[in-house]
């Protein structure tokens, strides 16, 4: 793992935000290399990139260069209680809402989302809504072959409170790129499930702005696909706001799946809180997670916390944990993380055997609890119990299925 | 009627520097009906003998047998040996965060019975026995010994040993650091156990206030790896009186 401490170095070069608002000293930083909405602005990536330098970039079908971004690559629909608004909107309603979150793209495939599709999926919660059930968006995919690019919005005017969840399912090679927007004093909860089929490659950038003593929530659940890669990304847009990022993943045999958060702490008094969980099994699975945080001088007062667990499961596969923390003003309440990646305790399979529960039983117990922990935190009473039998259906799946015992050295 | 066999017991544990013994040869006898008292000082090997009949895989055992009701314990895996009647109540029960304990409870006692148990008597079953051990029914939500206080955790090893209900029980210091309240309430379940008749149980313990509260039938001290004597309920109180110091400087000379 990776601490970086800067001072400020560049403080001279004031730029305006995007959101205009707040006038910030620019961070001269390799884990955020400056945005632009101008497609031309951005090399192809070789790779090499901090940003890049964990994903298989062969395996895109193209998604990171030059391939195509239709719109037809997946098919969208949708059930929102009333008072919602959710629609597709198109041409210059669409334009406005490009960057609507504070998004720069720092990569050429969401700058290609924002000039080149010409549709965006608008959910929109009017101010002082309460939703009393969540907003669900199906995002199925039609089939690998035809590569696409999509854009959406998820608008919460202030003092809302409402849950929308993003459900990827399907075959599909997909760039998708989700702007959030959290008015001030709302409280939000955005999550998205990756339960892709096996030969899905899935890009995702999702940027949310918090708004001044708002709350957001962002869960991201992956399971399947070939190759999925999700960024999770906040700023503030104002001083008090709470984000609080979870995840959980389990990886098979040949996946890749990569989580990269960024809580960019750019206003004061302003929480973030990640904490991430997966598991992974098989030859070659393999699992990224990458935690930055940056506290900015402007950012005083602030709290910030991110963990990441990862539980392997068997030999042939390899997790990165990647916590980055950049501090440019030593007035805030706290910042910390934790990271680990460990193999099964054997004194809690030793627990629960002396209690005559067999050997994959007891495994099968303790992944279950590793992620239940997490799940309960995700707070939609109806996604809990999906989201515990789709880890029971991995669980049957996988760990029950041609176990064999990882070497272990002697417990304590 | 049970019997647990314990015969010329020799266990190793690794070290840095090599294996190294910690029982010497056991030899002990438990039928059920039976309470034995095992006591000695710290690091004479008490916790070893009950990780050893256990299954603990740190624990090497080089010689000797240990047998129940004729079959071969060692032989068995962890998980076998509690489904043929043992069970070990820890000094230091494990967390398992994320699970559970009617998850547990139920997942155990579908374990040990070979089927589920039957919905409605099975919630009452635990709901009453957490009940008779001091622990609120809400406690069955909460994440098996997770933020549990030390005597929470005891007390949830006996609510186990009532449910479970084994042939043979090893309580493994099961007095250590609890108050006389608590004390008072795991002894109290454990004589519940023993009282059904037909259950063995060998109470491991460094000190004698327990006794207070169980009676054994029979104490044996345990001092470097051995058993240096045997007695009855009386030999308690002379250790409670004179201390292990006459066994220690003998095991030493």
């Amino acid at each position: 793992m990776t601490v970086t401490d800067q001072t400020a170095g560049a403080a001279s070069t004031a730029l305006e935000s995007a959101e205009g608002a707040l006038e910030m000293a620019r961070v001269d930083s390799h884990l955020h290399p400056e945005g632009s909405f101008d497609v031309d602005a951005h090399p192809v990536p070789t790779g090499r990139e901090e940003i890049w330098r964990f994903t298989p970039l062969k395996r895109l079908r193209g998604l990171h260069a030059d391939a195509a971004l239709a719109a037809d690559a997946v098919r969208t629909s949708w059930t929102a209680p009333d008072g919602v608004r959710v629609e597709t909107v198109a041409g210059e309603a669409a334009r406005e809402l490009r960057g609507v979150s504070g998004l720069v793209p720092n990569t050429l495939v969401s700058a290609r989302i924002l000039a080149e599709t010409e549709e965006s999926l608008l959910v929109d919660v009017p101010a002082e809504a309460e939703l009393t059930e969540p907003v669900f968006v199906e995002v199925t995919g039609e089939g690998a072959d035809s590569t696409g690019g999509t854009h959406v919005v998820l608008r919460f005017g202030h003092h809302s409170s409402a849950v929308v969840v993003l459900n990827h399912t399907g075959s599909a090679s997909l760039a998708e790129v989700v702007e959030v927007v959290v008015g001030d004093g709302a409280k939000v909860s955005v999550v998205s499930l990756q339960d892709w089929a096996d030969d899905t490659v899935h890009l995702s950038h999702q940027q949310a702005s918090v708004g001044r003593d708002a709350s957001y929530k962002h869960v991201a659940v992956t399971f399947g696909g070939d190759v999925v890669r999700m960024d999770a990304n906040v700023t503030y847009a104002g001083p008090g706001g709470e984000a609080e990022l979870l995840g959980l993943y389990f990886a098979d045999e040949g996946q890749h799946l990569e989580h990269r958060l960024f809580a960019d702490h750019n206003a004061p008094r302003t929480k973030s809180n990640v904490s991430y969980k997966g598991a992974l099994q098989g030859e070659k699975a393999r699992t990224v997670w990458v935690g930055n945080v940056l506290i900015r001088k402007e950012a005083e007062g602030i709290e910030t916390y991110e963990e990441n667990r990862n539980l392997v499961l068997t030999d042939g596969c390899q997790a990165d944990s990647v916590p980055n923390l950049e501090i440019e003003t030593g007035e805030i309440e706290g910042a910390g993380h934790a990271s680990t990646i460990g193999r099964f305790d054997d004194l809690q399979l030793f627990y629960l055997r002396s209690r005559g529960i067999s050997e994959s039983e007891a495994r099968r117990l303790v992944i279950f609890g590793f992620f239940n922990d997490l799940i309960r935190k995700v707070g939609v009473p109806e996604l809990e119990e999906q989201l515990l039998s789709t880890v029971e259906s991995e669980l049957e799946r996988n760990v029950l299925k041609g176990y064999e015992p990882v070497s272990t050295g002697p417990v304590a | 009627m049970s019997t647990l066999e314990i015969t010329d017991l020799h266990v190793s544990v690794a070290t840095e520097d090599g294996p190294k013994e910690i029982l010497k040869g056991v030899t002990l006898t438990i039928d059920s009906g039976q309470v034995h008292a095992i006591m000695g000082p710290n690091g004479s090997g008490k916790s070893t003998l009950a990780y050893s009949i256990a299954g603990h895989p740190k624990y090497e055992v080089t010689g000797g047998s240990v047998t129940l009701d004729g079959d071969d314990v060692l032989a068995m895996s962890v998980d076998e040996r509690a489904r043929a009647g043992l069970f070990l109540a820890m000094q230091y029960p494990v967390e398992v965060p994320g699970v559970s304990v009617a998850n547990f409870l139920r997942t155990a006692k579908t374990a040990i019975d070979g089927e589920a148990p039957k919905l409605r008597t099975w919630v009452k079953d635990v709901n009453a026995t957490l009940e008779r051990v001091d622990l609120d029914p809400t406690f069955s939500q909460r994440s098996v010994n997770e933020g549990f206080s030390g005597g929470e955790k005891k007390r949830h090893e006996i609510a186990q040993l009532e449910l479970l209900d084994p042939k043979v029980a090893i309580l493994d210091e099961t007095d250590s650091g609890l108050d006389i309240d608590a004390l008072r309430i795991v002894s109290e379940g454990v004589n519940r156990f023993s009282d059904k008749g037909d259950r063995g149980v060998l109470l491991i313990t460094h000190y004698t206030r327990i006794l207070r509260y169980i009676t054994p039938d029979v104490v044996h001290v345990f001092v470097n790896g051995r058993i240096a004597e045997q007695g009855g309920p009386e030999l308690a109180d002379q250790l409670e009186a004179e201390g292990y110091d006459k066994y220690t400087k003998a095991a030493a000379v």
